[in-house]
């Protein structure tokens, strides 16, 4: 489904809940006391806070009357210097709403799990600043990926395109001698280094016009693999024909239509476009020499 | 039910060596991790692989500084296969493809870490984790090993014998979180838990947020002893406002430190004449944190770590991952400035009791990795270890369960006859709640058949995860979890003192009672995070206990724990690790002392000098 949808505003910050079923539970929550001091420190904090940002925050979830229809949730959260969009997003779960559903574990950019479409753009929500974005700050899952629930989406099919070009290491040749390594040029290293960086969080793919019009095609995250081992001295020229034939069937680099999209938003620099444009050129020697 | 030879819990790098290791000797392996493998926190190791590679190095000495990090607390055996193994392992990682940050000659580089009397840690720049786990991910794919993402294990389907040593592991039940389905998983030839570190037990920690040692909790309330847990390790150099991690390689490089007066503090204040900034990890955390409480911190908070100097070329080529975390978590540019550091949790030296085979008391069931504790790091860990531990006891549980004939272990497990009894005085009877100590499969009857143990467990689980979805109202977990980690970090941190450890207690005690109450807020069966956070929050109160009764129970200073009450290794007494048994949830303290015969030679305790 598609994240586009029209904004139906539903306020679910804690100050200005207005649905019935909202303040039911907010009666209920009085009861305990410890759930109550919480809201009120987190009130509190909001109200002492200097600044506030507000979010929007795309809300879906299929199993759930009242969230089935896909809507935007307000949140109003205290700010200070330094906070980023996952800070944010979590704030809102642990004191607003717990149902509030996103990805995210390392926070430090490294495992990719909260890439998301943040004011129109793919970005890992723990390197985005939240003072560096015009508010309020729209939060939205990943586009052109089928979304599970609220920020979720499912990945499926991007680790299938992953796992289609062989993304893994294949060597004929390991020196003799058990602590011997295949020596590898730094030349050659620096020259693969970029592309090993991949986190698979997913935003090149979904950005990505090609791949949304062409769900076979590989796509930018999945070719940058091919080439880390495409480009890679220590495997040997059969592989590197037999990658080169993955790589230019079909739904291969060909498709790529030089719009650059991937390399603007891949959070860890990754020159994706120069990747596939060189291997669309390989691709080209490969075939003058068969002719 | 599914039902493969080997049943891997977590995808990090333990988890995958194991997997690999299994399916190698020809077992159906699966791997079930609530995170997909490459989510996994191996991806945020910074510095390095220690091993024993190049001429002038040597096992042996890998092994001595080992053990004289560990502040003799390390046992010989365990030590010993770490520093003999690493070497081939590494080698084996280059040949899968890592790629290593190389010399001229084309061989993989080495640089100084804190503690070490060779330059012996491999890289891949200052992202060597990453490294490692994709490409141990990428022969797991080439393996065909199956992989259940995203399913998180929520307890182990252990037999109910009375005594832990004569109870057998059959499997796991796990949720699928994309769908809320509770599955049992049976194990026909072993469980191998490799949940990495739980750091979320504090607040500051260089820890992902996944974090929460479910693996300890698990193999914990099943039965096996959790061993060291006082012996939290404080990273000296994490970002002050988000504890994310500058790697050790800012200092190997050359990286200085500096107080708010400019002053070159190590080396100013006595601290660490010889070595520095590349003292032992505990002994610099320590250093900085008596700076800002004796008032030469910045803002009272932190202190400088400087590579200013090193130049902008061998930053790029070495550390150039620092200048982005830096940069995008502090807003400070590592070339024109220093970077702000202070302390934070960044890895557990204790863990599930396991022998040099990964394998516990428990029939079946192994551990490797941060979660586990043969023990190699003692009651401190060398920079560069822990990625070795992952590969090298990842390994051997990967082979030992696959049914590998092994040598036999020369570490113990579980009560034996060299264990005695310990004591300790707390204010209250900690775990003593006795709702939520339900462990094992346990119905006092059908031990035998293991399909059916994993059955009761399933039953069980779904029981309890029905009852949190049911409550209509009650307590959040959020709320728990927090005082829960902010208690541990103002009373269990790096430095401790018996009134803090009460206190902690009594604080872990209140949140044991807040979470009988607790419910789970959002309704929904569809990857509901809000459930999944609960089920780890009640691991973390477990583990918070473990390691602070540990802590006070040893009355010594030793590696990591300090105790300002005892301001002397005291060997006599306590060359001994802390063990503690869940015992239906009143945790029974013992003790086991320590290996320290090696292969050919006894490690003799030093004072440890920097």
């Amino acid at each position: 489904m598609s994240t586009q949808v029209p904004e139906t505003e539903t306020e679910t910050e804690a100050e200005t809940e207005s649905k019935p079923h909202q303040e039911r539970r907010m009666a209920e929550k009085a009861e305990r006391r410890e759930a109550a001091d919480r809201e009120r420190l987190a009130r509190e904090e909001l109200e002492a806070a200097d600044e506030t940002v507000h979010l929007k925050v795309f809300r879906y979830d299929p199993e759930v009357e009242g969230k089935q229809e896909p809507r935007f949730d307000d949140f109003h959260v205290p700010y200070e210097k330094g906070m980023t969009v996952l800070d944010a997003l979590m704030y809102a779960r642990d004191h607003y709403d717990s149902s509030l559903t996103f990805r995210h574990s390392c926070r430090q950019a490294i495992c990719g799990s909260d890439a998301m479409f943040v004011n129109g753009s793919q970005r890992l929500c723990c390197k985005t600043q939240l003072g560096e974005l015009e508010t309020p700050v729209r939060v939205e899952p990943l586009p052109h990926q089928e979304v599970v629930k609220d920020l979720v989406v499912d990945m499926q099919h991007f680790y299938d395109q992953m796992e289609a070009v062989e993304p893994y290491f294949q060597t004929n040749e390991t020196p003799d001698g058990e602590l011997e390594e295949q020596r590898q040029s730094r030349e050659n290293r620096e020259k693969i280094k970029m592309s090993t960086r991949c986190i698979w969080c997913g935003a090149c793919m979904s950005s990505c016009n090609i791949a949304a019009g062409d769900n076979e095609y590989l796509g930018p995250a999945a070719i940058n693999k091919a080439y880390r081992f495409y480009m890679d001295e220590r495997e040997g020229e059969d592989l590197q024909e037999h990658r080169m034939r993955v790589l230019e069937q079909e739904h291969g680099v060909w498709r790529c239509q030089t719009q650059f999209s991937c390399t603007e938003v891949c959070p860890k620099d990754i020159p994706l476009t120069e990747h596939i444009q060189e291997l669309k050129r390989e691709a080209v020697k490969s075939n003058l020499k068969f002719w | 039910m599914h039902e493969h030879d080997v049943i891997v819990v977590g995808g990090g790098g333990a988890g995958l060596r194991a997997a690999i290791a299994a399916s190698e000797e020809g077992a159906d392996t699966a791997i079930v991790s609530k995170l997909h493998p490459v989510r996994s926190h191996t991806g945020a190791a910074e510095g390095g692989i220690n091993a024993a590679l190049r001429e002038g190095d040597s096992w042996e000495d890998h092994a001595y500084d080992t053990m004289k990090g560990s502040d003799y607390l390390g046992d010989a055996p365990a030590i010993e296969t770490l520093a003999q193994d690493a070497p081939e392992e590494v080698i084996n990682l280059e040949h899968w493809g890592m790629p290593f940050s190389r010399e001229d000659d084309g061989r993989v580089s080495q640089r100084p870490f804190g503690g070490l009397s060779f330059p012996r840690t491999t890289y891949a720049g200052a992202e060597t984790g990453h490294h490692l786990l994709h490409t141990m991910y990428e022969q797991a794919v080439k393996h065909g090993i199956q992989v259940y993402d995203e399913w998180q294990v929520t307890e182990l389907a252990v037999t109910d014998h009375e005594d832990p040593e004569d109870r057998k592991c059959h499997g796991v039940v796990a949720y699928d979180v994309k769908t809320g389905n509770i599955e049992g998983f049976k194990a026909n030839r072993g469980v191998i838990l490799a949940t990495g570190g739980p750091g979320q037990v504090y607040d500051h920690t260089t820890n992902a947020v996944s974090n929460t040692g479910d693996g300890y909790a698990m193999a914990y309330r099943a039965g096996v002893p959790l061993e060291d847990m006082e012996f939290v390790q404080f990273h000296p150099t994490t970002l002050p406002s988000t504890g994310v991690l500058i790697s050790e390689g800012v200092r190997g490089e050359g990286g200085v430190l500096y107080n708010a007066d400019g002053e070159r503090f190590m080396f100013e204040h006595g601290y660490a004449n010889n070595e520095g900034e590349l003292a032992s990890r505990d002994v610099v955390s320590r250093a900085e944190l008596t700076e800002v409480n004796e008032g030469r911190g910045v803002n009272d908070e932190y202190v400088y770590l400087d590579m200013r100097h090193l130049g902008e070329e061998r930053i790029l080529d070495r550390l150039e991952n620092i200048l982005h975390l830096a940069e995008d978590f502090e807003g400070v540019d590592g070339l024109v400035e220093p970077m702000p550091v202070k302390p934070g949790q960044h890895y557990e030296m204790g863990g599930i009791e396991t022998d040099e085979n990964g394998e516990t008391c428990i029939e079946g069931l192994y551990a490797a990795g941060e979660c586990a504790c043969v023990s190699v790091h003692g009651s401190n860990r060398l920079g560069g270890n822990a990625l070795p531990e992952l590969i090298v006891f990842g390994k051997r549980a990967g082979q030992h369960a696959a049914g590998k004939d092994m040598k036999e272990a020369e570490i113990t497990t579980g009560y034996t006859d060299e264990c005695e009894p310990g004591e300790v005085d707390t204010p209250v009877a900690p775990g003593s709640i006795r709702q939520t100590s339900d462990d094992v499969a346990a119905d006092g009857g059908a031990l035998a058949d293991p399909t059916a143990v994993v059955e009761q467990t399933v039953e069980h689980e779904r029981e309890r995860v029905q009852s949190f979805l049911e409550k209509d109202e009650g307590l959040q977990h959020a709320a728990i979890r927090e005082d829960l980690q902010a208690s541990m970090t103002e009373n269990v941190n790096v430095f401790r003192n018996e009134d803090g450890l009460k206190t902690a207690l009594e604080d872990i005690r209140e949140a044991r009672e807040r979470y009988q109450d607790v419910y789970v807020d959002d309704p929904s069966r569809t990857f509901n995070t809000d459930l999944l956070h609960t089920i780890e929050t009640r691991n973390l109160i477990d583990l918070a206990e473990a390691i602070t009764l540990g802590a006070l129970a040893r009355e010594e200073f030793r590696g990591a724990h300090w105790r300002q009450e005892f301001q002397e290794r005291r060997d006599d007494e306590w060359l001994k690790h802390t063990l503690l048994r869940w015992n239906d949830g009143d945790p029974e303290l013992f003790y086991k002392p320590v290996i320290l015969e090696g292969e050919n030679k006894t490690y003799e305790p030093k004072v440890r000098s920097y």
